[in-house]
């Protein structure tokens, strides 16, 4: 079967203009493949650059060099060089992305931010919503905090918003970026719940995950993020 | 571009040797939310002034739908911010009509374009001051009496009543309080959403043009400096004028 998601020969490198034009390399040379049902593990020291690698291929980082070719719509699109509005529809259709931390938007309620990418996608309004409440009470996030904008939540709360905001879709791709690190025991097994069950609906999944129980629960294998010769 | 509504290519303007626009080109496309950004005095009211017809260029063109923008006339002109075009100015008393009731600025609107009858146009005065969150009561009172907050989205309600595809913002949240921001952007972004508009917004808040906006351009001494997706030009900017912009916001 044909990956989702493939890079070759990614490069990043920062160019930080108010340090005197220092330039950090970050990535280079990453072949990176992600099959329908598979969930690959970034795996690497602190600072190695496994953020930088999931934003890449988000397309929220642009790249250096190399090609990030997402399967979407019937082809292969590179997010290395496509247009900001074929990333925008790659985003709503494809590719979805649950980052640490929520961006609160004010006002807000914690059921409409879930359920917002799933009305871009065409879904009811009606449907969406129910939808979101379902995964938000799965979440253990009761009832009541659902018209609530997140703004006043906790860490995992917002974590787990976010996680609802990225799991309600059913995007064939996903990148998790530490998706439990603010959460106890019980939440850390729903979330591995969630994830086992879209790789059975054939999601390709990218993970950051610093917990070794929730990596051994769900990772298929790990992929070498190293760190890069600091340029003189 | 393809699917663009507005275009436009090899735009200058120079104020005496003051250079306001320098080969500045822009597409908007289809409900599609762009951002200009930048400091103060680097021509994003001027571009947006320029692209709405208001100020002609020295050189270049704006294309309408494939339509000359600054060859088709005052009157085509006119016609065109009155039905295909909206333009909300930073300071609603530029785009009000503070001697006319509130229902009345939306219903002006209306009028201008052909709308006759009055209970028609006062049920959708009020179908408009509610989505703008003004209370149906204060429909008979003048702008004059209303928060600066309130006048912003009463002008907001008088913009879009008449359906425009485009709609031209200048600094919209300029000079209102930041808990009134927040409310007034959110009711931007939702009926931008809602109604498929087009929206080209000139603002120097950062935090804005991420929560507003698809595209973002970075303007400095009337030059694009940089422009892409929003949160890439953000969150990886490569120029240093971006770098310097971004890094300069403070995180609350």
């Amino acid at each position: 079967m044909s990956p989702l998601l493939r890079t070759e020969g990614l490069a990043k490198a920062f160019t930080l203009h108010l340090q005197g034009g220092t330039r950090i390399p970050v990535l280079g040379g990453v072949d990176l493949a992600v099959h329908p049902g598979e969930c690959v593990a970034l795996w690497g020291p602190s600072g190695a650059g496994k953020s930088t690698l999931m934003r890449c291929l988000y397309g929220n980082y642009g790249a250096g060099a190399g090609r990030i070719l997402l399967r979407h719509g019937g082809a292969e699109i590179d997010l290395a060089t496509a247009d900001p509005r074929s990333v925008i529809a790659a985003r709503r259709e494809t590719i979805g992305y649950v980052s640490q931390f929520l961006r609160v938007i004010p006002r807000v309620a914690t059921r409409d931010i879930v359920a917002e990418p799933m009305i871009a996608r065409g879904v009811p309004k009606a449907e969406a919503a129910a939808r979101a409440s379902a995964l938000l009470h799965r979440l253990n996030l009761p009832e009541r905090l659902h018209g609530l904008p997140p703004a006043t939540f906790s860490g995992g709360e917002q974590q787990r918003v976010n996680l609802a905001r990225g799991f309600a879709p059913g995007y064939p791709v996903l990148l998790l970026d530490e998706p439990t690190a603010s959460l106890d025991g019980a939440n850390r097994a729903i979330v591995i719940a969630m994830i086992n069950e879209a790789k059975q609906a054939g999601a390709a999944i990218v993970g950051i995950f610093h917990d070794a129980e929730v990596r051994e629960a769900v990772a298929d294998r790990l992929f070498d993020v190293l760190p890069q010769q600091d340029a003189a | 571009m393809t699917g663009a509504l507005l275009t436009a290519e090899g735009l200058d303007l120079h104020f005496g040797a003051i250079p306001a626009l320098v080969d500045v080109a822009i597409g908007v496309a289809e409900g599609e939310v762009v951002a200009i950004v930048g400091e103060s005095g680097s021509g994003k009211t001027t571009l947006l002034r320029v692209l709405s017809g208001q100020m002609a260029p020295d050189a270049g063109t704006v294309r309408w739908l494939g339509q000359d923008v600054h060859a088709m006339g005052e009157a085509a002109r006119r016609r065109l911010m009155r039905t295909d075009w909206g333009f909300v100015h930073q300071n609603p008393r530029d785009g009000l009509r503070l001697n006319v009731s509130a229902g009345g600025n939306v219903g002006e609107r209306l009028m201008a374009v052909g709308a006759r009858h009055y209970g028609n146009i006062r049920a959708q005065a009020l179908e408009w001051l509610a989505k703008v969150e003004v209370d149906a009561a204060r429909i008979d009172d003048l702008p004059r009496t209303f928060s600066g907050g309130m006048q912003q989205r009463l002008q907001i309600a008088r913009t879009l009543v008449t359906r425009p595809r485009l709609v031209f913002m200048d600094e919209p949240t300029g000079g209102l309080d930041v808990s009134v921001q927040a409310r007034l952007l959110d009711l931007i972004r939702g009926l931008s959403r809602e109604l498929g508009l087009s929206v080209l917004i000139v603002t120097h808040d950062i935090a804005a043009a991420r929560l507003l906006a698809d595209r973002i351009l970075v303007m400095r001494r009337g030059r694009v400096v940089e422009q892409g997706l929003t949160d890439r030009v953000l969150d990886d900017p490569q120029h240093p004028y971006t770098q310097l912009l971004v890094s300069s916001v403070l995180a609350a």
